[in-house]
């Protein structure tokens, strides 16, 4: 009987889905906010983009349910932690080979010693365990199968997104602005790609395998709960601490904004890279001191991105903070608010009420726009080896296990290309998408341009 | 000018002061001398004595804030927080944990890094200013719209990519430059070239856009449509009056940066084998030598209040309406 056992991460991820469905409710009820998101919902680009976004984030919450599962005894191990992504892709996960293969290879990618039946030692390029091993080995035959198998794969992912269309989506459906028509064409092409890819995914390894034969399509999902974690998780820790001390330095004036200003300029000086860098020295000097508090390699990993969000939040918050501060700053002197004051309500309330709704459409700006950079920022840290855990699925672990291998001959680039392109994936959805907001919640552009010295566009360099 | 000078430098003074203090709390009360001897010198089998021995070498052995045991001036003064914030604020870096004298390196170190930051700061400038204006000249038109896709397609992707497909395509494929390395001089030139291309390209996008912005904000300001109105040429309109006033923010922008130029970039220089900074930073850091990553976050703080001071300054020569007093 599988028992559910929540990560760290997991509850944190969870956590910001359900503050993310309580904004949205406020949001529906407030006319003031819905304004903004329904602009950004007029945007044929901005809801394809967001359709994008669900996927992925779909994948990341799939795979942020952990499950205790007894495996089959006769394998030895007793119990496994797997998310439910694992468990859906099992065969994918348990299709390991021994070393490289290309994508739809049917044979592994170097020469290996081959024992043959006449029993001498051969060196020959060894079939598959697991790779194309149901189909015969002919070009022709390999080709008709993976038609075959697209077909159905894609005739299979259409029917499901037409029906998941006309089931959940009748309103969307009966508006045909080019917006909702963007969209559903949008969830077509991903239903088509997913069936497709996920058809082909269960007999081939459609992204070929890595070093130790693992299949890289799989490492490639699995990686998405990464950079989305670190692009959501550090919002979380940077937002609470901008907020406050940003609202209060612009409001309250005098000795606390001395206070808070000298606090993030000294922070702020400090080279974001290097602070992340020293911070994550110290986390794994730590975990070698303490290496018996961390008892599985999982909990180790958790642990190591959460801390590593920390850091980036800690890093990042200082930015928003002066933004905050001057719009506070602004709104301090509005009439409402010395209104608020003369009919006797408390600084408190003051904030509460009047100050962090109106400075909120900047909390949503900044968090849109800092999350692609977060996510290319991932993959820089891992590769500097101050990211996240080595034994993690990420985009940034996977380019540096590659990168190694670039020197080969003939070129070893599926696991390079699997990962860039997922990541670019993300990316360029989440930037479309923060185009669209940022446009709808504050339309005078400038005031929160795209600045691109900001720290953690510097690390991709 | 020069008291407003003096002002800002005395307030440098307290943020270098928390800057040291936070990366001394950093470096030696979250991480003790004594976890670091047993680092450097092994984890496992270590004696008391070699741990002592390694701290009493580099002066790690003294109390970290307050010697009890002296008298007077001395309790506060031979520390190891007051001795190693002394040593860092006049430039002297010490030696490295493992033994190498980090002023020396930083001088020799920087050149390299210089050589990439600043034509990669040049190009990049002058094909940004370039692509943005066109495309604010031309808005609405199908070069617009379509750079408009290049850039967010450009800024998606990540710095790696540009790293590894610019290595494999010009280096390995086309034989153009090689894969990577540093000479010495004009021999530089050779390996430079694919560095700066890739600082360029990875930066261009998120640039070019903002720039475009800049442009178009200008554009439909009212002293646009008064020059149009005057009769003056597209160019006059465009280079006289938008760039020159579009510059402000730009330049500020660019000021900011100058300083950190030393600095180096981390992941360019690792990929490209540059003898730079950013490279010296990351052996560093795989090598745990925490002298070496203090002095680093030192200097880069100071560089960075370096660059504030400048932007500030800078304001005062492209924009006559501010006065510094």
């Amino acid at each position: 009987m599988p028992t559910l056992v929540p990560l760290w991460s997991d509850v944190c991820l969870w956590l910001l889905v359900l503050v993310g469905l309580w904004y949205a409710r406020q949001a529906r009820r407030h006319e003031p906010l819905r304004a903004p998101w329904r602009a950004v919902r007029r945007g044929p680009m901005a809801l394809a983009a967001a359709c994008v976004l669900l996927v992925y984030l779909a994948i990341a919450l799939l795979d942020s349910v952990h499950l205790e599962r007894t495996t089959r005894p006769a394998d030895g191990a007793e119990t496994a932690i797997l998310s439910v992504l694992d468990v859906l892709l099992t065969p994918l996960r348990l299709g390991v080979e021994t070393s490289y293969s290309a994508p739809f290879a049917t044979r592994a990618f170097s020469q290996e010693s081959v024992l043959t039946s006449a029993g001498r030692v051969q060196r020959e390029y060894p079939r598959l365990r697991y790779g194309a091993a149901h189909s015969a080995e002919s070009q022709g035959a390999r080709a008709r199968d993976i038609f075959q198998r697209s077909a159905t794969g894609a005739v299979a992912g259409l029917a499901l997104a037409l029906s998941a269309l006309w089931l959940a989506l009748p309103a969307a459906l009966g508006r045909t602005d080019r917006a909702a028509r963007a969209a559903g064409l949008t969830l077509l092409a991903l239903g088509v790609g997913g069936g497709v890819l996920l058809a082909l995914a269960t007999r081939y390894h459609v992204f070929g395998t890595d070093k130790v034969g693992s299949d890289v399509f799989y490492q490639a999902l699995k990686s998405v709960r990464t950079g989305l974690l670190i692009g959501t998780l550090t919002t979380l820790v940077a937002l609470p601490l901008a907020l406050v001390l940003g609202v209060a330095a612009g409001y309250f004036r005098g000795f606390t904004d001395d206070l808070v200003q000298y606090f993030y300029t000294t922070l702020s000086a400090i080279p974001g890279v290097l602070l992340v860098a020293a911070s994550a020295l110290l986390l794994d000097a730590y975990m070698t001191r303490h290496a018996e508090a961390f008892t599985s390699l999982l909990a180790r990993a958790d642990l190591r991105l959460l801390a590593l969000c920390g850091i980036l939040g800690i890093t990042s918050w200082t930015s928003l903070c002066r933004l905050l501060r001057a719009e506070a700053l602004k709104l301090r002197e509005m009439d409402f608010v010395h209104a608020a004051r003369a009919l006797g309500a408390r600084s408190g309330q003051i904030l509460r009420q009047h100050l962090v709704p109106n400075v909120m459409h900047i909390v949503i700006i900044t968090t849109v726009l800092d999350f692609s950079s977060l996510v290319l920022a991932e993959a820089a840290l891992t590769y500097l080896d101050i990211g996240v855990d080595p034994s993690m699925d990420s985009w940034g672990n996977m380019i540096n296990a590659a990168r190694l291998e670039l020197a080969r001959e003939p070129l070893v680039w599926w696991s390079l290309a699997a990962a860039l392109s997922s990541m670019f994936g993300l990316v360029l959805a989440a930037n479309i998408f923060a185009d669209a907001v940022r446009d709808a919640f504050d339309p005078r552009q400038r005031e929160f341009g795209l600045t691109p010295s900001a720290p953690t566009a510097r690390v991709c360099e | 000018m020069s008291a407003y000078l003096i002002r800002r430098l005395l307030y440098a003074l307290p943020i270098v002061l928390g800057v040291n203090l936070l990366t001394f709390v950093l470096f030696f009360v979250v991480n003790t001398p004594d976890d670091m001897a047993r680092m450097q010198l092994g984890e496992r089998r270590v004696t008391a004595q070699a741990v002592a021995l390694w701290k009493a070498e580099r002066g790690y052995d003294r109390p970290l804030f307050w010697d009890a045991s002296r008298s007077g001036v001395d309790q506060l003064t031979d520390t190891l927080f007051f001795t190693s914030s002394q040593r860092l604020f006049s430039f002297d870096f010490g030696r490295s944990d493992a033994g190498r004298d980090i002023g020396a390196d930083l001088r020799q170190r920087m050149w390299p890094s210089l050589a990439i930051a600043v034509p990669v700061l040049l190009v990049e400038l002058a094909l940004a200013l370039t692509w943005a204006l066109l495309m604010a000249w031309l808005r609405g038109s199908a070069l617009d719209v379509w750079s408009a896709i290049v850039c967010v397609a450009m800024m998606s992707c990540s710095g790696l990519f540009y790293i590894i497909g610019g290595q494999w395509l010009m280096a390995k494929l086309w034989h153009l430059v090689p894969i990577s390395g540093y000479g010495e001089g004009l021999a530089a030139l050779h390996f430079l070239v694919l560095p700066v291309l890739v600082g360029v390209l990875a930066s261009l996008g998120a640039n070019v856009r903002w720039y475009r912005a800049l442009f178009a904000e200008e554009l439909a300001k009212d002293y646009v449509r008064m020059a149009h109105a005057k009769g003056l040429s597209e160019p006059r309109v465009m280079f006289g009056h938008v760039l020159r006033n579009a510059l402000i923010p730009i330049l500020t922008g660019v000021v900011v940066l100058l300083p950190s130029l030393f600095l180096g970039a981390l992941i360019t220089e690792a990929f490209f084998a540059i003898p730079g900074l950013g490279s010296y930073t990351i052996e560093a850091l795989q090598a745990q030598d925490f002298a070496i990553v203090r002095a680093m976050v030192y200097l880069g703080s100071l560089l960075y209040i370096a660059g504030l001071l400048l932007t500030d300054l800078s304001y005062v020569l492209v924009d006559p309406r501010v006065r510094l007093a």
